[in-house]
């Protein structure tokens, strides 16, 4: 019974307040009502990395600051502002590490790179070795 | 034929290096703070209202006025916010001149908080969107920027001020005061 007692109690355990209390921003949970805007929004923010959760997008993350970032992005969305402005206007204040769009760059390049050379050196070696057979 | 025996063992070893490199990382994982890209850049535009009725709002032209500032992005909701309190205060002792962005507050838990762990600000400006925050590249709380006298962020702290680094922030804000 004691056991209980306290197993119960520890579910009433409650965390310190260790977000705000303001209500989330206007546009963190509401769509946009022109669906076209809306599904411009929606892709964007689904490849904008959550600061605050660092695995998650926007989209999924439901932390105060994600929810800021996509009223943010909505907000410019609806103003007439082009998606990929709105990611260069993030990549230029947190870096590339904000966007999980791939994006070949002077240090990604060999990454792109890579897989073409190997197939190339494959396709070099099986054709020396089907034709050493024949 | 000894040529081919060396080729044997390649894909061996290249195996065994890629294996070192698995481990090695997984004993080192990545930082997970953001760097604010902004360092260098000049401040962008913004008006805040006041975050609290004892201090006035913050707006770009305060940080302008050739005397460099530290930049404090706090909340009173936020744990490590309050930890850091006296070292903000020793900060304000020694000569710094602080001012504030309260990230999604509201008035009064301002009020409460500033009552409670002291009040090191000279400004306190209300960011309930976050908009300045994503302004400045921070990407949470709290942080503390080295403003120059003409606006330009010249240095980011990421996370609670703990007494050792005290010295390195007054050295920051004394290299942009020259």
């Amino acid at each position: 019974m004691k056991r209980l007692l306290v197993l119960l109690l520890a579910l009433c355990a409650m965390p310190i307040a260790a977000q705000d209390t303001l209500p989330p921003a206007p546009y963190a949970y509401r769509q946009l009502d022109d669906p076209a805007q809306e599904a411009q929004a929606k892709a964007l923010m689904e490849t904008l990395r959550c600061l605050t959760c660092q695995g998650q997008s926007i989209a999924d993350s439901d932390a105060p600051m994600a929810g800021d970032m996509r009223h943010q992005v909505r907000t410019r969305i609806a103003a007439g502002e082009a998606p990929e402005h709105i990611r260069a206007w993030l990549i230029e204040r947190y870096g590339d590490y904000v966007s999980y769009k791939p994006h070949i760059g002077a240090s990604t390049w060999p990454l792109f790179a890579l897989p073409v050379v190997l197939l190339l050196v494959i396709a070099a070696i099986l054709r020396r070795r089907f034709r050493g057979r024949s | 034929m000894k040529r081919v025996r060396w080729t044997l063992w390649l894909p061996l070893a290249l195996f065994c290096a890629f294996c070192v490199l698995v481990s090695v990382q997984l004993f080192r994982p990545a930082g997970s703070e953001v760097q604010s890209a902004m360092i260098g850049k000049p401040l962008p535009q913004f008006d805040l209202r006041p975050a609290s009725t004892e201090r006035p709002g913050l707006k770009t032209a305060d940080l302008r006025d050739g005397q460099p500032k530290l930049l404090n992005i706090f909340a009173s909701w936020c744990v490590p916010c309050a930890a850091e309190a006296p070292q903000l205060a020793e900060l304000e002792r020694q000569g710094a001149n602080i001012v504030a962005v309260a990230v999604r507050d509201r008035p009064e838990d301002v009020a409460a908080f500033l009552a409670r762990y002291g009040n090191p600000y000279s400004r306190i400006g209300a960011d309930d969107l976050s908009e300045v925050q994503f302004a400045i590249g921070s990407s949470g709380v709290p942080e503390t920027f080295v403003v120059d006298g003409k606006g330009v962020i010249r240095y980011q702290h990421i996370g609670d001020i703990r007494a050792d680094s005290i010295p390195l922030l007054l050295e920051k804000l004394q290299e942009a005061g020259q």
